[in-house]
């Protein structure tokens, strides 16, 4: 009787919700590219502002293009980590936006030729070992 | 550079408020609909943002008050009050596979700050 029940496919709304749930999750991790990038044009753009009072910090973000783009990045990161909430679990894709982390430190390295030591790289891939986790836990 | 008890407070505010406005994004998404009032009249979304901004100022202010490999890991309180606010507000389950994802996430994290003391 096992093997019966294990052959009966899963009813449509079933498999609706699963494949919603791995988009959710491909969203957020095009989430946390857009995030990183935005961290990136903000150090960059935050290097041309030496010691900015408040007033001229929010007159850089119109005016210099690298700060208007960073905040623009954080915009549409928020707007597709909504997207990506309307179906998908928050015990899940909240800790996935960690993937962050991971990013920036490969991009400074690439862009700003920041100093990468062994340490470093193990925390890198221990968080996105942990993503990964995540990410099969939760399209079961 | 010490790290003051109350550079440690700020911090942990802001990642209990960045946890809240994250529940507080997801109570708003699940109201959206296909239709435009969906959007116009969601408050939670709009908290949601609010708060995830003001966390943000209070993390800066703690990060520049304390040292960042003491600081950092205590983001961790963020992820486990949202594990807690998924399962409280929108029943989630919360499984060993969910744990051992967070728990890995949080280990790299403190690996990461490690090295770049």
């Amino acid at each position: 009787m096992t093997s019966v029940t294990t052959l009966t496919p899963p009813p449509a709304a079933e498999i609706d919700l699963a494949k919603r749930k791995r988009h959710s999750l491909i969203i957020v991790l095009c989430c946390t590219v857009i995030g990183a990038a935005a961290q990136v044009l903000l150090k960059f753009g935050a290097g041309h502002l030496s010691h900015p009072s408040l007033w001229q910090a929010a007159i850089g973000i119109l005016t210099n293009p690298y700060l208007f783009l960073g905040y623009a990045c954080y915009g549409i990161f928020a707007a597709l980590l909504v997207i990506a909430l309307r179906h998908g679990e928050l015990s899940l894709l909240y800790p996935v936006i960690a993937l962050n982390y991971a990013w920036v430190s490969i991009l400074s390295v690439v862009i700003f030729h920041e100093h990468m030591n062994p340490l470093k790289i193990a925390g890198v891939s221990v968080i996105i070992i942990g993503v990964a986790v995540l990410g099969r836990g939760g399209s079961k | 550079m010490n790290t003051p008890p109350s550079a440690m407070a700020l911090v942990l505010f802001g990642s209990l408020l960045g946890s809240v406005g994250a529940a507080f994004l997801k109570a708003g998404a699940v109201a959206l609909t296909r239709h435009w009032t969906s959007l116009a009249y969601n408050w939670k979304l709009l908290v949601g943002v609010f708060m995830y901004l003001i966390s943000s100022v209070f993390f800066i202010m703690g990060i520049a008050r304390g040292e960042l490999s003491v600081l950092y890991p205590m983001v961790s309180l963020g992820y486990i009050c949202t594990l807690a606010w998924s399962r409280i507000f929108f029943h989630e389950k919360i499984t060993s596979t969910k744990l051992a994802g967070v728990g890995l996430i949080l280990v790299g994290i403190v690996m990461m700050n490690l090295g770049s003391r």
